[in-house]
């Protein structure tokens, strides 16, 4: 529950790296989801800087966590915090959905190291994640299985029939997360398909349901530490966001759900969050 | 062949879809939260209370439209082809198709053509998987005007069809034409030595394919087959008795497609000239700009021109 101000520091710092190439590569392949990329960020920085067991040299070491992101369409904010964390060159992110490239418009799990399954088709990372999970289970291992979802993803009919099948099997080493960031492709969740009262139809599933701001590292942290530390119990976070956190025209406007920002603006938007980066120094 | 006006199949079907609403009271419209893509976003501005969004749920948006059909609306349901023919796959084949519904599925974003999205929305299957079903018309027209047409054509017809769609940006090249008749394919030039039989998005590069043979004196014909099924097999009878070799070019696997449709056609035919099938050769497409893929999957007119020139110096 400790974490100190240094750790808390240090990962926000590297939130702001995250979003600066999540804003380049997006820019410079004039193509990839922007807002729902950025309101991952902190849920992403928590786990993979500090709470997965994870070894980026060694991305197929037998005890690591798993992390699926169910979200696909995400896929350059998970590409972001790979490469800071060292599965691959920080370099290699300008590639991004172009030919040739690893980092496919979607993840890849045959092309990209450290992702673990291919997803893009939204709902099926979930099951997947689950699937690993119970395979866990049933060989006696203790490795631990995150996932992350989109709100608008929670339509699909399969997020439910996952979330039955967990609660049934009684497969504790799922943490399930939703970036509640309040938007999907053609505008507001709540208008295209109401999804409240969310907190409810979770419990109903049987899950333990924990709601936290989603841009504080801080309460992300805290809430991780207990959904491990009980492993009584499958774990529901709904990680309140703001969809194209962190650059203010894309922040709550459901056009940069699959926008990018033209190359000037991105370099710019990039230098103002080297200043905020600079505050922490 | 006009180049000036480039128009994708997308947008010419939300257009229409907007005329024809107009009209017809009884069209409905729904996606799957794809309307901005789909481009039923004009349908939905214009007459909200005949557009639903499903929310992403296209395996509930399907069987919502069965039901709809089934009390006199003719429900028009969009979304990426990859998740009308794969996702909802089983709601198609068994509730719509089974119970033989007048649903309209229109599927855009077909082909490794879509471009940056990547393999996981690109869907190379889709003809196959929907030509498979019984009951089931398969329509890929090849520009703007034609997709126009060809949305009339699939809601004056009783019954499923599957529309295919595209997104890139293609030229006209069925001005010409003024008809669309579901199953009868449009032979856009006579040819003596090679037919080639296309649909959708490879039909201009086929006719580009077509002017460049000419030049080098070899007869091209060109036809194309905007039905899949009913397949026009007069047509293709024809070409094989009037060219010494055929082949086929589409945005899809080699595995089940036009090319196959075509093939089997041929099978038990008396007169069968050898076939060349142009297309994804058993693989999963990748991200890349629209240009950038057709020539990495060899899906472009100098693809069919250096195919024709194998096939002739072989046959020779
Ligand atoms: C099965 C499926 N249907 C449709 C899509 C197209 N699509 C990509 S993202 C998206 C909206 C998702 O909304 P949400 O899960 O809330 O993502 P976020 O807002 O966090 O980006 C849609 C419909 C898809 N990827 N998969």
């Amino acid at each position: 529950m400790n974490h100190s101000p240094e750790l808390i520091v240090e990962l926000k710092r590297k939130t702001i790296k995250v979003r600066q190439e999540i804003i380049r590569m997006t820019s410079i392949a004039q193509s990839g989801h922007l807002g729902g990329s950025l309101s991952c960020v902190e849920v992403l920085a928590a786990l993979f800087f500090h709470q997965m067991r994870h070894d980026p040299h060694n991305p197929s070491w037998e005890e690591r966590d798993r992390f699926i992101l169910s979200k696909g369409h995400a896929a350059p904010a998970l590409y972001a915090t790979l490469a800071l964390s060292g599965y691959f060159p920080v370099e290699e992110l300008p590639t991004f959905r172009s030919v040739e490239s690893r980092l496919q418009g979607h993840p890849d799990s045959t092309k990209t190291p450290g992702v673990e399954i291919s997803t893009g088709s939204l709902g099926q990372g979930f099951s997947a994640a689950v699937g690993m999970a119970l395979g866990f289970k049933i060989s006696g291992r203790k490795n631990h299985v995150y996932t992350l979802l989109g709100d608008g993803e929670l339509n699909e009919g399969e997020v439910w029939e996952t979330a039955m099948f967990v609660n049934h099997h009684q497969i504790k080493g799922i943490t399930a997360i939703i970036d509640r960031n309040y938007g999907q492709n053609d505008g507001a969740t709540e208008e295209i398909m109401s999804l409240e009262p969310l907190t409810a139809k979770w419990m109903a599933f049987g899950w333990d349901v924990y709601e936290v701001n989603g841009h504080s590292i801080k309460e992300i942290l805290d809430v991780l530490d207990q959904s491990i530390q009980q492993r009584k119990k499958q774990v529901v976070i709904i990680a309140r966001t703001v969809k194209g956190k962190g650059v203010s025209i894309v922040e709550g406007n459901h056009n940069y759900h699959a926008k990018t920002l033209p190359r000037e603006l991105a370099d710019k938007v990039i230098g103002e969050l080297q200043e905020r980066f600079d505050e922490f120094e | 062949m006009s180049l000036n006006k480039l128009i994708a199949t997308r947008d010419a079907f939300g257009e229409e879809l907007v005329e024809i609403g107009k009209k017809n009271k009884n069209l409905v419209v729904l996606s799957a939260d794809l309307a901005k893509s789909t481009r039923t976003i004009e349908f939905a501005t214009v007459f909200p209370e005949r557009f639903f969004n499903a929310g992403v749920a296209e395996q509930n948006m399907m069987g919502i439209a069965a039901g709809l059909s089934t009390s006199g609306f003719v429900p028009i349901v969009s979304t990426l082809a990859i998740f009308a023919a794969g996702r909802a796959y089983d709601q198609v084949r068994n509730t719509i198709a089974h119970s033989r519904l007048n649903v309209k599925i229109v599927a855009t974003h077909s082909g490794v053509s879509m471009g940056k999205d990547g393999s996981s929305h690109q869907s190379i299957e889709d003809i196959a998987l929907m030509r498979v079903i019984p009951h089931m018309v398969v329509i890929s027209p090849a520009d703007g005007p034609e997709t126009k047409k060809a949305l009339r054509s699939a809601i004056e017809y009783e019954g499923p069809v599957y529309m295919r769609l595209g997104r890139p940006e293609l030229p006209v090249v069925t001005q010409h034409i003024n008809s669309f008749n579901i199953g009868k394919a449009d032979v856009l030039q006579e040819g003596t030595d090679v037919s080639i039989i296309t649909c959708g998005i490879m039909v201009h590069q086929a006719l580009k394919a077509a002017e460049i043979l000419s030049s080098q004196n070899i007869r091209a014909g060109v036809i194309n087959m905007h039905t899949i099924k009913p397949l026009d097999v007069e047509v293709i009878h024809q070409a094989a008795r009037s060219t010494l070799v055929i082949l086929t070019a589409e945005d899809h696997s080699i595995i089940g497609g036009l090319g196959s449709a075509v093939l089997e056609t041929l099978s038990c035919a008396n007169i069968r000239p050898p076939v060349y099938r142009i297309g994804v050769r058993d693989v999963f497409g990748e991200s890349g700009s629209t240009d950038q893929l057709m020539k990495k999957y060899e899906l472009t007119w100098e693809n069919i021109v250096q195919a024709v020139h194998k096939i002739l110096n072989r046959n020779n």
